[in-house]
């Protein structure tokens, strides 16, 4: 085989980060003045707020300590001069090369109308954030994905289940840099994990306890005949 | 005759709760999706989405692709409004790079967002009316959907994947005579949404399917992240082509439907006068569609021309470059976000400064909406459901990406 590579290395090795410089880029600091909200955090929570930057013209971003991110959240929405009241958008950005892994909650101020962008790092071998489901309830699928895909655990999540990967894959999290595009396993091993996947693992728990284990005898003695058509 | 009499012993009734499966293939969920349903008889007691079937993992493809070689995977998403799925991104990669598009794309962009918006709820009317058992407006809504899917075609070439647009403008100009087509459509098409309405708006049975179902106050849409139409009918005003307006939408004259009760009968109403309002921009843009080139000249997006290449040297070496290598877009991180067809459509884009993303993220409505569905059904007939399920205008593609 040729030793030079081809243009399949990529796919098999997962992407690689262009020209980027060491550790996380980041934008100069941004003048706080542009946006009322950030003054206000930083005022409110000192040392809290890490960075401000400033973003494609006139999008503030605010990089918050992670072990406060809920407080400051919570605040952001509480605040009457604040009230962002609409959780847009909770999402992850790795960078790849053991940089830390960000977690970005994009807000709305309905009322206000302004936007603020807070970001959270945190240390590829500490992936664990307080959840912010207890303050919006658009969080609780958001963050099942972040956890999904990039492998971060969300503490006092309700649910922490994976949503868009099936449950019983073991291939890790798709979206982190060091993921190969045809995943981690061989061709031969994915077919056959596909072929004997288990559909008990399609049912959460609860569900399973209300219609039996489906294929399996029914809980009761009753005869009952209500647990579900296997459906793989 | 003597009067028989038939002793019926009383029925050893056992009542306990019930796990059915909906999907994920069926018609009443309008994709693959698999909604698990535990159930008391016909009543609802929990619902439990299971999305993921259609999952073709976009986004990280995307971090394989040259920042133009993305926007084909925009359209895959949402192939019922797929240009506005085109126009999202490349205004969000537009934005990072500080790039401003011709005043004629803009309007086109505009013109395509309007148009695949009725394209969207067309197709959401006609298949919630079949799923409240109305089989004609069905056949009425798409006979028009065809007209956009024409509309699509002689620009595009392609029916529903369009992939028309460019960083810095669009793949090419109108064809002759699109624009006629377009405005034919706008002239006629309120008479058909006419007749729809008075099938389904005053319709005893689509009344009593609709009025009271799925209903969630303005509050609770908003903590559960709730954009759109459906946010709309629960009567908060937030629409972000009026409260943070891109490509001049605070020039154009048009109303902002808002509901009261946050049911499907509001989510109804609410679509079928965007439809209206739509057509009003429609109108206005295609009566200030001004003249001019369609993309800008910055070398940092835009080929030079083929004769330049022929016979200067460093406009051969530019195209050379911008082929074999793509676009660059500084580093950096944007989100950018449209009112599309089913609510806040984002685009969060991040680049290290190469001529790929680092990250390229869409931020969802579809998926977002439905993820309310086991708050909306709870204690509703199972074909409350459907109608729930319908009324929240999902978009597998979009969800499961």
């Amino acid at each position: 085989m040729d030793e030079s590579g081809s243009a399949f290395d990529a796919v098999e090795q997962g992407p690689g980060v262009s020209d980027s410089p060491a550790g996380t880029p980041r934008g100069g600091d941004g003048d706080p003045a542009g946006h009322p909200s950030v003054t206000a955090l930083q005022g409110r929570f000192g040392a809290t707020v890490l960075h401000h930057e400033v973003q494609a013209g006139d999008q503030h971003v605010v990089f918050v300590d992670a072990a406060n991110n809920r407080t400051v959240l919570e605040w952001l929405r509480d605040d009457p001069e604040q009230r962002y009241d609409l959780l847009v958008d909770v999402t992850a950005v790795d960078y790849g090369g053991g940089n830390p892994i960000q977690i970005v909650y994009q807000l709305w101020s309905v009322g206000r109308k302004r936007a603020l962008r807070v970001k959270c790092e945190l240390p590829i071998d500490g992936l664990s954030i307080d959840s912010v489901v207890p303050l919006w309830k658009t969080a609780d699928w958001l963050e099942r994905e972040v956890y999904d895909l990039f492998g971060v655990d969300f503490r006092d999540h309700p649910d922490l289940r994976r949503i868009l990967m099936p449950q019983n894959y073991a291939e890790g999290h798709p979206l982190r840099k060091d993921f190969p595009l045809r995943g981690r396993f061989s061709r031969a091993e994915q077919t056959r994990r596909a072929l004997s996947q288990d559909y008990h693992d399609d049912y959460t728990a609860d569900a399973l306890e209300v219609g039996g284990a489906p294929g399996l005898a029914p809980p009761e003695p009753a005869g009952s005949t209500d647990e579900p058509e296997d459906t793989p | 005759m003597t009067e028989r009499v038939v002793e019926v012993p009383e029925p050893g009734l056992r009542s306990e709760p019930m796990l059915i499966n909906l999907g994920p293939q069926h018609p009443a969920t309008h994709g693959v999706l698999r909604l698990l349903c535990e159930l008391d008889g016909e009543t609802v007691l929990k619902v439990t989405p299971d999305i993921g079937f259609l999952h073709t993992s976009f986004e990280k493809l995307g971090e394989y692709r040259t920042w133009n070689q993305i926007i084909p995977l925009t359209d895959r998403m949402d192939y019922l409004a797929p240009l506005i799925y085109n126009c999202v991104y490349v205004m969000a990669v537009e934005k990072l790079m500080g790039l401003e598009v011709t005043e004629r794309c803009k309007v086109v962009r505009v013109l395509l967002m309007e148009m695949d918006r009725i394209f969207s709820h067309l197709l959401w009317l006609g298949t919630t009316a079949i799923d409240v058992g109305a089989f004609t407006p069905f056949l009425y809504a798409f006979q028009e959907r065809e007209r956009i899917y024409q509309l699509h075609e002689a620009y595009t070439g392609a029916r529903i994947t369009t992939s028309a647009t460019r960083i810095g403008g669009m793949m090419a100009d109108f064809p002759e005579g699109w624009t006629d087509s377009l405005r034919n459509f706008v002239e006629t098409f309120p008479k058909t949404l006419d007749e729809i309405e008075s099938l389904l708006t005053t319709n005893g049975i689509h009344l009593g399917r609709t009025l009271d179902i799925g209903v969630i106050s303005g509050e609770d849409a908003l903590n559960h992240g709730f954009t759109g139409p459906n946010l709309r009918a629960s009567g908060v005003d937030y629409d972000i082509r009026k409260d943070n307006p891109y490509y001049d939408y605070e020039t154009y004259d048009f109303d902002v439907p808002i509901g009261e009760n946050g049911d499907c009968y509001d989510r109804y109403l609410v679509r079928m006068e965007e439809m209206r309002q739509s057509l009003r921009i429609l109108e206005q843009a295609l009566e200030r569609l001004p003249d001019g080139p369609i993309n800008v000249s910055d070398p940092r997006v835009s080929l030079p021309s083929k004769t330049d290449c022929m016979n200067d040297m460093e406009s051969m070496i530019h195209h050379f470059k911008l082929i074999t290598e793509g676009i660059r877009v500084p580093a950096g991180d944007c989100y950018f976000a449209v009112e599309g067809s089913k609510g806040e459509l984002g685009m969060y884009v991040v680049s290290d400064g190469g001529e790929k993303p680092v990250r390229w993220r869409i931020r969802p409505p579809s998926f977002v909406n439905l993820s309310v569905i086991a708050k909306l059904a709870e204690g509703h007939l199972v074909s409350d459901l459907i109608m729930i399920n319908a009324s929240l205008d999902i978009v597998l593609g979009e969800i499961d990406r």
